[in-house]
């Protein structure tokens, strides 16, 4: 027994360099290939740096004044773009994400066909986003199959022209952002509802409580962390909003520019090459992306210890 | 799992141009016979490695760059067949959406002094909206270097020579074709409307812009358009310019294309178009049967390639012919309209570095100079060709279109080429065309005022052209 | 009793069906269009099928611009190496960070989660120039490499193994002498079997649709992937644009992936409910 003690304290000490050489190929291959690039990319921001036809401006120093441009631009309108295009698809997926959750994990519903339901709901992810957006483009244009629909029905007069109107142009693309994610997220809550006693329920029904009572008091707060992951990830995954709208106003934004997300703003800049304004805006980027991060990091410490006690 | 995977469209902007951006310092060869004479030199070496590959025995590779096959195509008809033997010619094709051909190509010719003699870049091509960009570079050779001579050129259009000429007067570029356009109108809807399909007649009634206005407003009153959408009549305004875009630094917008926005507001708020843009779905089904649009602004390719294929009833992948009786081919007819315009376009340049100018030369003077070559060019494509010989005589003989309703409108082509003025064009044409276009089809949907509009325009042309002033 | 809950029963199946039927609904208007020729497409949509299904596919195959044929042998390449060696790598860090007790190691879980949140379009353009000095344009490998550091596979990995990976294995084989790296491979890799599929598919997927980086790494014809020559195609210009081509190319670039989808479907939505539970 004390050799066995003595052996495993030994071998303890020796192990933990083996948790050192396992993270070795993950961390060289960020610093290549990650944080090199980032620290370059600050490093180009505080540069003059375009190419004009084919000859090139700078690089120049010019300290902050990138920054300055960018803050003069209209980056707060397209940061409020971004915003609201990711709300217009989040609002929906939450909600049919929860209910569909709530269904298909509720065992008494016996729902038949449940997997075939989640497979298909799932299957949207797949399609490549520039495709998807490509296919609405077609399907909303002015004379095209939603229209032709509507006006066959004798619900409208004349066609209703979606992509040059604010609203029409942003549904359309909150909406594809449902149809993509919504299958995911259902099943990542669906999941967490799983994790939760089924005990807990039981006990709820008999003592008489309702669906909406069960929900609130019991279903919510247990997968509350989960659906902190999926608000924040989808949040960040919104930031970087940029395919769906690209294709669906042919990278213009349209109209007035208010589909303009922020990852379509730093496109633009790499028209002209501008390493410097492209560079700059990157790092404001990444400083919101950052604050958001930290965020997340301590919602995801803080149900990191209740997952230790239940270890 | 919620990565969103960012694949998005077009992002090729960036690709050429970051790899491209850490060499750019390295200045174009100062004159070409230099860098030729260090290049056959080199060449010796590489033939011997690249044999195998170029699979002739001098290994001499011919690099084009071009956006589509347009060219390939009668460079493979009217040329390849007088190809030197050991010589190969290498077609890279860029597709030109988002700025990608002239990224990839600007990518090369900033390597052209450290590439393989096999890889240099020996001809491109480019457009009319920035030819000046590659024309006043160093990277374009003066043609009389390169061996083709005014005195080959001197059946062209003045206007396709105009625009390939540098600051200094030299022609550095060369094209085969013209692309003056005309107004193709619909026979049906003129006799219906105006009471006569005769060419000269309805040329009567949009001989300038404020008849044709007034025509406008009769073709509404009959339940038709004038126009289709926003971008057609463009062109016939931004090719009629007093001055270039660009004012030495400064973006100005001329008074035509003011105008040009004037004129579409007002279509577009009287109901004389469609709300169109170019080349979408409903422009085109609006040249097709069931079409309800009075003509369309459109040089010769267009007729062709465009209004004769959209017109049919019965596709041609269904078994459907380009032939009177399907759907509305026939029922077309050409007249010059209110101004002389020109859409479209292709030149040929040199380019500095070039390690086989000799080929060069020869594929530009059968292509774009000689009159056999070129004659057949237009009995076998319906090409308008850039020669006024071959042209008029043409224009003169019994030369008959049946989707125009047995009309010859060759002359008509050959008149307009000799107005077009391309003298007012700069190296951001493409830039800011785009642009412009793209923001005022906000103001003519009645989503933003004029104001807001040309501010976004500005926005617009600030991010594409950094080093240029809007106030 | 019984009564509301065959209703609320009857309103799931609506409610599912509609979705199901948007969802498939957008699938077969893709495959719609891939057997329409582009006149019909041009002219307006319609839901029934087109005759053009052969040409169309024999277009987008002979395409003399478009190596089809290379593209889905590179996607599929580029795809099934970076989706293994993504899962792999993240497997063995999340492995490093769950079974050792090391110094850093809340230090290096922190980090990981942090940098799980930055947009990778911040650093294309360092990255882009970084892999040009490194003499990596227009080669496969920094498409594949980079993927090994994936965050978020690292973080579902580290859930997946606090509820499915009891140390007690670990120790066990170490008793019984075996290596460590052993032990990783042959031992803990089977038991995640299911989790690491189901990361397998994402990464899968996810660089198979890809477009940003490899368009702007990938030159040469012969090298490029599906989703650049989707583009190329759709940027044709008018002269030989034809929809009918693009939408087959659609077609051809979501069947392989749909199918591998349905085919382990079960897996994965078991797979992710497995690694979630206590996510």
């Amino acid at each position: 027994m004390v050799r066995e003690k003595k052996a495993k304290a030994r071998k303890k000490v020796s192990y933990s360099k083996w948790g050192y050489i396992f993270l070795i190929p993950f961390f060289a291959t960020y610093l290549v290939f990650s944080f090199i690039p980032l620290v370059t990319t600050f490093y180009n921001s505080m540069f003059e740096n375009y190419r004009s036809g084919l000859t090139q401006i700078g690089p120049n120093f010019v300290g902050f004044e990138n920054y300055i441009s960018i803050f003069q631009s209209d980056l707060l309108k397209y940061l409020g773009n971004t915003v609201i295009l990711w709300i217009i698809g989040f609002i929906p997926q939450i909600f049919f994400s929860l209910i569909l959750a709530v269904w298909f994990a509720d065992f008494r519903m016996k729902l038949r066909g449940s997997t075939f339901f989640k497979t298909i709901i799932y299957l949207p992810n797949v399609i490549m986003a520039a495709s998807f957006a490509m296919l609405f483009f077609a399907l909303f244009s002015d004379d095209g199959p939603m229209n032709n629909l509507l006006i066959r029905m004798g619900l409208i007069d004349s066609p209703i022209r979606y992509l040059t109107t604010v609203w029409g142009t942003r549904g359309l693309v909150g909406f594809m952002n449902f149809m993509m994610w919504f299958g995911n997220t259902t099943i990542l809550l669906m999941a967490a509802i799983l994790g939760v006693d089924s005990a807990l329920f039981e006990a709820a029904a008999i003592d008489g409580a309702k669906s909406l009572q069960i929900f609130t008091k019991i279903t919510m707060p247990t997968i509350k962390p989960i659906f902190i992951y999926v608000l924040i990830t989808s949040l960040i995954g919104g930031l970087q909003m940029f395919d769906v709208p690209q294709v669906l106003t042919n990278g213009k934004g349209t109209p007035d520019r208010t589909s303009m997300t922020l990852i379509m703003f730093l496109n633009n800049h790499l028209y002209s090459k501008n390493y410097g304004m492209a560079g700059a805006l990157s790092v404001i980027l990444f400083i919101m992306t950052a604050a958001l991060s930290l965020v997340v990091f301590f919602i995801l410490t803080g149900s990191g210890k209740e997952k230790g006690g239940s270890r | 799992m919620k990565k969103k995977v960012v694949s998005g469209l077009l992002c090729a902007v960036m690709a050429a141009s970051l790899v491209a951006g850490c060499s750019s310092k390295s200045a174009p060869s100062e004159s070409g016979s230099t860098a030729a004479d260090t290049t056959t030199a080199k060449e010796t070496e590489a033939k011997t490695e690249t044999q195998k590959e170029a699979g002739g025995e001098g290994g001499k590779v011919i690099n084009i760059y071009v956006w589509n096959d347009e060219f390939k195509a009668r460079y493979e008809d009217y040329y390849a067949s007088k190809l030197p033997a050991g010589y190969k010619v290498n077609f890279v094709t860029t597709p030109s959406e988002n700025n990608a051909y002239q990224n990839a190509l600007d990518e090369a010719l900033l390597n052209q002094n450290d590439a393989k003699p096999d890889d240099k870049v020996d001809m491109f091509l480019v457009e009319a909206d920035y030819i000046l960009k590659y024309v006043n570079s160093d990277y374009t050779m003066d043609l009389k270097d390169v061996g083709v001579t005014e005195q080959d050129m001197s059946k062209q259009y003045d206007y396709t020579k105009v625009i390939a000429k540098d600051s200094k007067g030299a022609q550095k570029g060369i094209s085969w074709q013209g692309c003056p356009g005309l107004y193709i109108y619909r026979r049906s809807i003129a006799k219906a409307v105006l009471g006569t399909d005769d060419p000269a007649e309805v040329q009567k009634a949009i001989n300038d812009w404020d008849s044709f206005d007034k025509t406008a407003a009769k073709m509404k009153d009959k339940g038709y358009y004038m126009l289709s959408g926003f971008d057609d009549s463009y062109r016939t305004f931004s090719n009629n310019v007093a001055a270039p875009w660009v004012n030495g630094k400064k973006i100005a917008i001329d008074p035509n294309l003011e105008k040009w926005v004037d004129q579409t507001k007002k279509y577009t708020d009287s109901g004389y178009n469609q709300k169109t843009t170019l080349w979408a779905a409903e422009w085109a089904s609006g040249q097709g049967p069931e079409g309800k649009v009075f003509g369309y602004f459109m040089p010769a390719w267009g007729v062709d390639f465009v209004l004769a294929k959209n017109s049919l009833a019965k596709a041609e992948a269904d078994g459907g012919k380009q032939e009177v009786g399907n759907g509305v081919y026939g029922d077309w007819a050409a007249t010059i309209g209110p101004e002389s315009y020109n859409w479209g376009g292709t030149w040929l340049c040199a380019a500095n570095g070039t390690d086989n100018a000799d080929i060069v030369a020869d594929i530009m003077k059968t292509i774009c100079c000689d009159d056999a070559t070129m004659k057949k060019i237009v009995e076998e494509k319906n090409d308008f060709v850039n020669n006024k010989t071959v042209m008029e005589a043409l224009a003169k003989g019994d030369y008959k279109s049946a989707f125009l309703g047995g009309q010859n409108p060759l002359q008509m082509y050959c008149d307009a080429a000799e107005k077009i003025d391309m003298s007012k064009i700069s190296p951001y044409d493409q830039g800011l065309n785009e642009s412009f276009q793209n923001a005022m089809h906000d103001y003519f949907n009645g989503t933003v005022d004029k104001d807001t509009a040309l501010k976004n325009f500005y926005t617009s042309a600030q991010e594409k052209y950094p080093e240029l002033e809007t106030q | 009793m019984g009564k509301v809950k065959s209703l609320k029963k009857a309103a799931a199946y609506i409610v599912l069906t509609l979705l199901s039927f948007l969802c498939l609904f957008f699938f077969y208007c893709l495959i719609i269009n891939a057997t329409r020729s582009h006149p019909e497409i041009a002219k307006g949509f319609s839901f029934l099928p087109g005759k053009s299904f052969g040409p169309n596919l024999y277009n987008v195959l002979h395409n003399k611009n478009l190596p089809v044929v290379s593209g889905i042998i590179n996607s599929l390449f580029i795809a099934s190496a970076s989706a293994a060696l993504s899962v792999y790598v993240s497997a063995l860090t999340a492995y490093a960070i769950h079974a050792y007790e090391f110094k850093f190691r809340n230090a290096v879980y922190l980090f990981i989660i942090l940098i799980m949140m930055i947009p990778t379009q911040v650093t294309t353009l360092g990255f882009l120039s970084l892999i040009g000095k490194m003499g990596l344009m227009d080669s496969f490998v920094p498409l594949i490499l980079p993927s090994m550091a994936a965050p978020v596979v690292f973080y579902f990995m580290v859930s997946y193994f606090q509820s499915n990976l009891p140390l007690e294995i670990v120790e066990s084989a170490r008793i019984d002498g075996s290596n460590e790296f052993f032990t990783f491979n042959y031992i803990v890799i089977p038991i995640v079997k299911p989790a690491l599929a189901v990361q397998g598919i994402f990464a899968f997927v996810a660089s198979w649709n890809n477009y940003f980086v490899p368009s702007l790494v990938l030159k040469s014809n012969t090298k490029k992937t599906l989703p650049i020559l989707i583009a190329q195609l759709r940027s044709a210009d008018f002269l030989k644009f034809d929809m009918g081509q693009v939408y087959m190319l659609i077609t051809i670039a979501i069947v392989p992936v749909a199918i591998i989808y349905l085919c382990l479907s079960k897996f994965i939505i078991g797979g992710v409910t497995a690694g979630s539970v206590k996510g």
